[in-house]
């Protein structure tokens, strides 16, 4: 061989070797001293965090084999593609925060560590609560938060348009969703928002399941394999959507944003864990349940839970870890934000000592009720694709001119082979 | 002795002297490895390593949740040539690309042109057009699609000028026009001062001479100066064309893709595949499909570059 040819071959085996040592990237750490732990969760905000950071601080002092516990916060907006990325880059968490569009997927795919034998009182959980996270009668991941959306009211903003709010519009069984447009309709003429869906921004539709769930619509049918899109009840509600938007100007259009927490925003649909947002609101507000629709009242669900990922190296003490979290006890602490799926703390006098920012009534309204009566939003396996697909097709809808029915046909054209039906 | 006999002894004993390895070319030879090795490592592993593992997990089913591994041979390729949404994507990256490119390269000669006149305020303006090079691109896009809004600045100074503008971003044409446009006002002044360089290496007694010959600033602009600089308009383009295709940030933080799927361009939809919904051999082999485009469009302009680079030797 020619020297150069030597040389070529003698850096070629160092980096192989520079390389080869460089790989495991799932290779179990040294067990030596103090194990880190790792979540990761969606809220970065800081009255969660500092409760999370207590609760795990209380556990390693009797658990000191247990290094730093770390929640890692990832935005809403990509948490399950952050997430998913970790867990493929070698980088995965210990525990995860599972969104319930892609319960499905995790749950299914035995990513997840079983659960049910490590939760304390796992008997008491509400079984409406567990069903996406069980699989063969197993579960997959603690139910953390079982939260039914509910409508944040501005009542400055409400009573300065001229209109009843809407406690008084529930006193007099009025609270539906035509009174709340006019509310908003009133409040958007002078020149403030109406109503808006948080997170919805006319990318994630299916947060527009709190609207069209008072119709009675469904995106698809209840075993999974028929699109329902292009149902009577789906587009009626469509319809009346799109007439809020484009007619009534009572919601914010495509392409607007808006923030109801800084205070120019009539109502919010959203969950009670946004209440800590509004600690140090300059306006007075309130939480109502969502307006019924023509098919009466109604509750819409989004849920979360925690699991522990087969594929951490510390996969028992974070299976620990996580029992300790969710405990009755801590349970009860983290009901200030994240409503409980233990029955035996499902009730407004025990929650409203942990939610000082919600007072009984909508405690027993929003939550307890809405537990009760409430539907999860829309998941599927391979929600993601699905999502985003329905997405593309649902974009020609956010015109003023749009044929509500022909876009959903489209919609359901372009899903249906996803659902495997 | 004769100079014969002398010269048969030189001969002799160099011949007999033991042979070294190490002679002065070896040793340069040496030396100039050692020079390029931390680049050749370098490549090596940032670069022709990914380069195969793309390939290889292109034949593979990567379940990410599950952690299995399943080969499938050339089934993802299958896939990309069945795929429904290949026209659009594919359709939607030309227009972008083609866009971007020439808007860039137009706009950046035209004001790198501007800028070589010797005027007052020539050195502001050149920092003016250059700042945006430096700005953080997800911060620059942001603030853009604040502007781009319904009722954003956008909108509010064409309201001025008493039109009602478009709905930006949720207009199919629109939305992929704003991206451009965002993208090209981002790095025009990068090729902009590429072309600032360029020119001025142009000789001025070269337009003197053709001044005198009756020549007008067009004949001049064709005849002179593009040939003079025609291999940084060779460079720029291919950076341009290079990163026209790879653009992501600002699709993702301004449309995700949409309206429909009218900015969903290769490098955008390649992300959606692999990490969205977690098809990672499929997202890899729409990579191996990026790969092929981009190195055939640089190979293109670089066998074209000898009917048209101009270059003084």
């Amino acid at each position: 061989m020619k020297a150069s040819g030597k040389l070529a071959a003698l850096t070629l085996t160092a980096l192989l070797t520079v390389t080869a040592c460089g790989g495991g990237g799932d290779a179990a750490p040294a067990a030596q001293g103090p194990q880190p732990l790792r979540m990761s969760i969606w809220t970065s905000n800081e009255a969660h965090l500092k409760l999370f950071n207590e609760i795990a601080a209380e556990y390693r002092k009797s658990h000191p084999q247990v290094g730093e516990i770390t929640f890692d916060p990832i935005p809403f907006e990509n948490y399950t593609t952050t997430l998913t990325t970790q867990i493929a880059g070698g980088n995965a968490p210990d525990l995860a925060w599972i969104l319930e569009n892609s319960a499905p997927d995790f749950v299914g795919s035995g990513a997840l560590v079983p659960l049910k034998s490590k939760v304390e009182n796992a008997g008491e959980l509400v079984p409406a609560a567990t069903r996406l996270w069980e699989r063969d009668g197993e579960l997959y991941a603690y139910p953390f938060s079982t939260s039914p959306f509910g409508v944040f009211v501005n009542t400055d903003l409400v009573k300065a348009a001229g209109q009843k709010t809407p406690r008084e519009l529930i006193k007099a069984g009025q609270w539906d969703w035509e009174h709340a447009n006019e509310i908003n309709k009133a409040v958007a003429a002078k020149g403030k928002n109406g109503l808006t869906i948080l997170n919805f921004d006319y990318k994630a539709w299916d947060n527009l399941a709190t609207v069209w769930q008072g119709w009675g619509a469904k995106a698809w049918s209840d075993d999974g394999s028929t699109c329902q899109f292009n149902a009577p009840e789906m587009v009626e509600a469509m319809t009346f959507m799109h007439k809020a938007i484009f007619t009534d100007k009572s919601m914010p259009g495509p392409g607007t944003a808006v923030d109801f927490f800084s205070g120019d925003t009539a109502m919010a649909v959203a969950q009670i864990s946004r209440a800590a947002m509004l600690e140090d609101a300059t306006f007075k507000w309130d939480l109502v349940p969502l307006p019924a629709g023509p098919k009466g009242e109604y509750a819409v669900i989004g849920q979360a839970g925690i699991g522990v990922l087969k594929k951490s190296p510390r996969a028992e003490q974070a299976t620990d870890f996580l029992a300790y979290f969710t405990n009755v006890a801590n349970s009860a602490k983290l009901a200030a934000y994240f409503p409980p799926a233990r029955s035996s703390l499902l009730t407004a006098d025990t929650m409203a000592k942990t939610s000082p920012m919600l007072n009984g009534d909508q405690l027993q309204e929003v939550v307890i009720d809405g537990i009760e009566k409430g539907v999860v939003k829309p998941s599927h396996k391979g929600q993601a694709e699905l999502a985003q697909t329905a997405r593309a097709a649902l974009d020609p809808l956010w015109k003023p001119d749009a044929d509500v029915k022909a876009v959903l046909d489209g919609v359901c054209a372009k899903i249906q082979p996803l659902l495997g039906g | 002795m004769t100079v014969t006999d002398l010269g048969n002894r030189v001969a002799e004993r160099a011949a007999t002297r033991p042979r070294h390895f190490w002679t002065i070319p070896r040793r340069d030879a040496l030396v100039g490895y050692l020079m390029i090795s931390p680049q050749l490592a370098g490549s090596a592993l940032f670069v022709l390593l990914p380069l195969g593992l793309v390939v290889y997990y292109s034949l593979q089913e990567w379940n990410v949740l599950a952690g299995t591994f399943e080969f499938v041979g050339g089934d993802n390729y299958a896939k990309l040539l069945a795929d429904p949404n290949m026209g659009q994507v594919l359709t939607s990256t030309a227009f972008f690309s083609v866009g971007l490119v020439v808007l860039n390269l137009t706009l950046a000669l035209t004001l790198a042109i501007l800028l070589d006149q010797r005027l007052r305020g020539t050195t502001f303006f050149r920092t003016l057009f250059f700042s945006p090079v430096l700005v953080s691109l997800v911060a620059w896009t942001i603030v853009w699609q604040f502007l781009l809004q319904q009722d954003g600045g956008v909108n509010g100074l064409l309201g001025v000028a008493g039109v009602d503008g478009p709905n930006w971003l949720r207009g199919e044409t629109t939305a992929l026009l704003s991206v451009v446009v965002v993208q090209v006002v981002k790095n025009v002044g990068l090729n902009m001062v590429l072309f600032l360089a360029a020119l001025q290496g142009v000789p001025r007694q070269l337009y003197e001479a053709a001044q005198l010959d009756g020549a007008g600033a067009w004949t001049r602009f064709l005849r002179i100066t593009v040939p003079l600089i025609s291999p940084t308009i060779l460079l720029t383009s291919i950076i341009t064309v290079v990163g026209s295709l790879q653009v992501f940030a600002q699709i993702a933080v301004l449309t995700q893709g949409g309206p429909g799927m009218s900015t969903t361009v290769l490098v955008y939809y390649l992300y959606q595949q692999a990490f969205q919904f977690r098809h990672l051999g499929y997202g890899a082999t729409l990579s191996v499909l990026l790969f092929l485009i981009v190195a055939a469009l640089t190979l293109l302009q670089w066998r074209l570059r000898r009917r048209w680079v101009f270059h003084e030797s």
